[in-house]
């Protein structure tokens, strides 16, 4: 019977395996289990976790002022497991998880230099997320961190850190960025090569970060959701959405069902705009100009029927806690459906071309391949993951209202190439329109929020929604004024960006854009 | 290749006609913008886009000034990828410190005379995100700035707008 309670057999595992296990007496950030464990054992937990064939899906730290609490979070057949431990100020030193899971490298790297945790048999113990505006003994989420910090007058270039190097006739190095070449984020990127084959590629990030862990501090609930809604501008209305799910659990409100199905609907619709703007950047990057235009033309004209629906291109702003701050006047329903068919339609055309289409074809076939087993070992998902065998989607495999009651089809590919990652975007576009009807059909009346009720002193709550990039993961805490502790918000560009390191191997530099476009990472949703 | 051509036939070109619906100075502005760009620019403005820490909300709509509703390239507008080949700066914030150092080198391989516009509401003062520790807030606190395009994100009309004022200013 015990297998019935998630995570219950492995708690068991745990105890045999001689972890020590405590299941605090409060109660768990919906929606997870929680466990907490001695920090000796973290190492070990990591291990049994991993054996057990769970995800590290997320990992964060919070400055508890006495101690600091060290977070893992877990999932298995869309459950969650939060594994916490604690390290004393004076001695933070843990075990890291990075062994086992790879997709803890770098997560764990930006507690150490956010928090000053120091991971004892972490493979690589550089920085991550800082550079130089901060020095190396300060740790700007410790709450005696001033949000000002104390930084030079004039920052400098990170020319310091340590680039993995490669040796031998012919080897040569590409530097890339931060400034890159076309109208995108800024990040830095270093090319061992030889000849035209990519031999290594190493990331180097972090030149967005501002600070938005710091800064959603002090907020009010309404703050955090503004803030939230610009962790990745693309994705504005599922960050704003998990955050609120987040607070809303930790405050105990129900929103109300017209609020959450006008959440979904924004969501798909902004799952459609990024693939289809997607699809057309994909196939200008091998110089199929006919695809930009009329992939760019979609888009656009998607995007001006959220605009006049909601009041804003990207609904950015529209999930509010509580609810949602724009009703759909009943008009647009009938607008919504028809330009859903019109969609279909013009996709399944434009499809049928670039799949038929040799010179194109030839070049997305093959090329930036991610194994279901690396995707795997890195933690992939949504459309990654789904491309490499991952079939994961928070929708179906946790659902959350209005999920529970809708069905979203499944998409799955086992490629792995580029290929797939357009064939999953192209098949996803037509799933969250068969949803978009569905919703507009069913959607309920009444309110559209629910008053914002002042949450418990400590109360904390978690958010996870399918963004259209994949699985968001938002950690959410109060203070005792009922203003924000804590905000960490997990997007999935910190999983799919160590998989674009791996399936550029051996590809050639010139492919490296379409590659790059094919994983799309969001710079700011990683570098906070 | 004959469904392509089917296919562009069918479309037809969808470019807007600067919409008078929207904004009836647009098309005023743009005729001025383009006989300003074919007298003092040789007929073609070339821009460098900055980003130096947004959220990517201000480069999608950015980006979306190439799509073919918007078409800047018919004005004489494009954007280039090295600064050293651009006259225009369009710089969107907050700008990190970790983007300082690199948002000045890059004001600095601009040549003369260079224009800066800092675009969204975090280029022109910070926005959501102010300044902190990680961020310098505002573009003007790092590079001078000639103009700003406000918005959080500015639509592509505003954007257009924007670009076409400050060449004027300057004009």
């Amino acid at each position: 019977m015990t297998a019935r309670i998630p995570f219950a057999a492995f708690i068991d595992r745990l105890a045999e395996a001689g972890v020590a296990v405590e299941i605090p007496a409060t109660p768990p950030p919906a929606p997870a289990r929680v466990i907490v464990v001695a920090n000796d054992d973290w190492g070990r937990l990591g291990q049994e976790a991993n054996d057990w064939g769970c995800r590290w899906a997320a990992g964060w730290g919070e400055d508890l002022d006495d101690v600091l609490r060290i977070n893992a979070c877990f999932e298995q057949a869309g459950a969650y497991l939060l594994a916490r431990t604690t390290v004393t100020r004076l001695h933070p030193m843990l075990p890291s998880h990075t062994p086992y899971y790879p997709a803890a490298d770098r997560p764990e790297r930006h507690t150490q230099d956010m928090f000053g945790v120091a991971f004892s048999d972490h493979p690589d113990a550089r920085r991550w997320t800082r550079h130089r505006a901060w020095k190396s003994s300060e740790y700007p989420l410790r709450r005696d961190f001033p949000v000002a910090g104390r930084p030079p007058a004039q920052t400098q270039a990170d020319h310091q850190y340590r680039f993995l190097a490669a040796h031998g006739s012919g080897v040569y190095e590409i530097p890339v960025g931060p400034v890159h070449a076309g109208i995108i984020e800024p990040g830095h990127f270093r090319f061992q090569a030889v000849g035209e084959t990519v031999l290594n590629l190493e990331e180097r990030l972090g030149y967005t970060h501002k600070g938005t862990e710091k800064i959603a501090e002090g907020r009010d609930a309404a703050g955090l959701a503004r803030l939230a809604g610009r962790v990745s501008g693309d994705s504005t209305v599922a960050h704003a959405w998990a955050a609120c799910m987040a607070m809303e659990r930790a405050a105990g409100l129900t929103p109300p069902p017209r609020a959450v199905w006008l959440r979904a609907l924004m969501c798909e619709r902004e799952r459609v705009a990024n693939h289809l703007g997607d699809i057309g950047a994909i196939v200008n990057d091998v110089g199929f100009a006919f695809g930009f235009y009329q992939f760019g033309r979609l888009r656009e004209s998607w995007q001006r029927v959220s605009n006049t629906a909601f009041g804003h291109r990207f609904m950015m702003d529209r999930i509010v806690p509580g609810g949602v701050a724009t009703d759909l006047e009943t008009g647009f329903i009938a607008t919504m459906r028809a330009e859903a068919a019109a969609l279909r339609q013009q996709v399944g055309r434009l499809m049928a071309i670039l799949y038929d289409s040799p010179s194109l074809t030839n070049r997305l076939l093959g090329a930036g391949v991610l194994t279901p087993e690396q995707a795997s070992t890195l933690g992939c998902m949504g459309y990654v993951g789904r491309a490499s065998s991952l079939y994961f989607d928070v929708r179906r495999d946790a659902p959350y209202p209005p999920y529970d009651r809708l069905k979203a089809k499944g998409v799955l590919h086992h490629t792995g190439d580029v290929n797939a990652r357009v064939r999953v975007r192209h098949e996803e576009i037509l799933a969250a329109l068969d949803l978009i009807e569905a919703l507009l059909a069913g959607l309920p009346g009444g309110a559209i929020r629910g008053d914002w009720p002042t949450p418990a002193g400590g109360a904390e709550g978690i958010g996870i929604v399918e963004g259209w990039r994949g699985e968001i993961i938002s950690y959410v805490r109060f203070d005792d004024a009922g203003r924000i502790a804590r905000f960490f918000p997990r997007d999935p560009s910190w999983t799919t960006w160590p998989a674009l390191e791996v399936l550029i191997h051996d590809n050639i530099v010139p492919d490296f854009p379409v590659c790059n476009k094919s994983v799309n990472g969001s710079y700011s949703g990683e570098d906070l | 290749m004959l469904r392509i051509l089917a296919k562009i036939q069918r479309i037809g070109i969808v470019t807007e006609p600067v919409p008078p619906t929207i904004d009836p100075i647009l098309a005023e502005v743009g005729e001025q913008l383009k006989a300003h760009i074919g007298e003092h620019f040789s007929g073609s403005l070339a821009i460098r886009e900055v980003d130096t820490g947004s959220c990517n909300g201000c480069e999608l709509e950015i980006n979306a000034l190439n799509n073919p509703w918007y078409g800047i390239e018919r004005y004489g507008v494009h954007f280039v990828a090295s600064p050293r080949h651009a006259d225009l700066l369009l710089v969107t914030g907050p700008v990190s410190r970790h983007m300082e150092e690199a948002v000045r080198r890059t004001y600095a391989a601009t040549p003369e005379p260079r224009l800066v516009i800092a675009v969204g509401a975090c280029g022109a003062d910070g926005g959501e995100f102010g300044t902190s520790y990680a961020s310098r807030g505002a573009v003007a606190n790092v590079i001078p700035v000639d103009a700003v395009i406000r918005g959080c994100p500015p639509t592509p009309l505003d954007l257009m707008r924007g670009i076409l004022e400050a060449i004027g200013k300057r004009a």
